[in-house]
């Protein structure tokens, strides 16, 4: 029971140290987005940046964690397994890429712009919820050649 | 400019944080759009684990303006039609591939996961080309 309250706290915190950090980093702003994509018009590296710092943080929390037996408050560590490179995941990215070009919002900065009250970020993330289940609700007999990701005990 | 880039690392520092700590102590890749859809399944603990990721989410943006007295700096310059329909693509697409910048770029980078080069590559590139061809065509002005 203490497990599970710590569970719920540590999602809400780590949201929330995301979140701020989405702020910082100026990622909320579509436009420097879209300007970091922008490679042959007015490039503007900051995302690159964002990346770096995002990457190399998280990298020594993966680390740290093959020392580890199990999480804190769980008895394993929840990972993704597959290894294959498959239709799905090439037509998945590049129909992402095409609505992130489209935007500049991703999923993150979409929920924690909700913040701010202004009705474009309402709007993208209404329609963005409404793609996840669309894809999530897909019928299985139109197979979209996804296998939902086997979570397994396993080191990162 | 260079100020600008610091609070990029920084503020990407700490996506870091959240996310490495989301794992040390949950055991869960800080995968935001798989964390939105497993907040709409009933689901127990599961869902609202992933509500309250979500609600951390939501209060980042509210404990900065509290921290620094201004709200983060946005500006929408693309349409609704457009951003409805981008929205749905990056749902969309996000699940079928599953993962966004957050699970393939933070996370999966992170654990240097192939899959997740290869999708980082794929929206990074199909991204840069859309933003190309709509600033040429001039699609998004409003």
């Amino acid at each position: 029971m203490i497990n599970a309250f710590a569970r719920f706290f540590v999602a809400l915190a780590a949201g929330a140290i995301f979140g701020f950090g989405v702020s910082v980093s100026g990622m909320l702003d579509p436009m420097r987005v879209r300007d970091f994509l922008d490679v042959t018009g007015h490039f503007d590296p900051s995302l690159a940046f964002v990346l770096a710092g995002a990457v190399a943080v998280s990298r020594v929390g993966f680390l740290a964690a093959r020392r580890l037996r199990r999480p804190l408050f769980d008895t394993m560590f929840h990972l993704p397994m597959r290894q294959d490179i498959d239709f799905a995941l090439i037509a998945g990215a590049a129909i992402f890429g095409i609505g992130w070009g489209l935007s500049g919002l991703c999923p993150a900065p979409a929920i924690a712009s909700l913040a701010l009250g202004l009705v474009p970020s309402y709007v993208f993330t209404a329609m963005m919820l409404a793609g996840i289940l669309i894809h999530d609700h897909w019928p299985q007999s139109l197979n979209l050649a996804t296998k939902r990701n086997n979570n397994a005990n396993a080191r990162a | 400019m260079p100020l600008d880039y610091l609070h990029s690392l920084i503020g990407g520092s700490l996506i870091g944080l959240g996310t490495g700590l989301f794992f040390l102590l949950d055991g869960r890749i800080a995968e935001v759009s798989g964390i939105i859809g497993g907040a709409v399944r009933p689901s127990g603990e599961n869902q609202l684990r992933n509500l309250s990721f979500l609600l951390g989410l939501f209060l980042g943006p509210l404990v900065y303006c509290m921290a620094s007295g201004g709200w983060p700096v946005v500006h929408f310059e693309t349409s609704l039609e457009v951003l409805a329909f981008a929205g749905m693509l990056v749902g969309f697409g996000a699940r079928l591939c599953s993962g966004c910048t957050s699970g393939h770029g933070v996370c999966g980078l992170g654990r240097l996961s192939r899959r997740s080069i290869v999708a980082v590559s794929t929206f990074l590139a199909v991204g840069m080309i859309t933003v190309a061809v709509v600033n040429r065509m001039g699609v998004t002005t409003p």
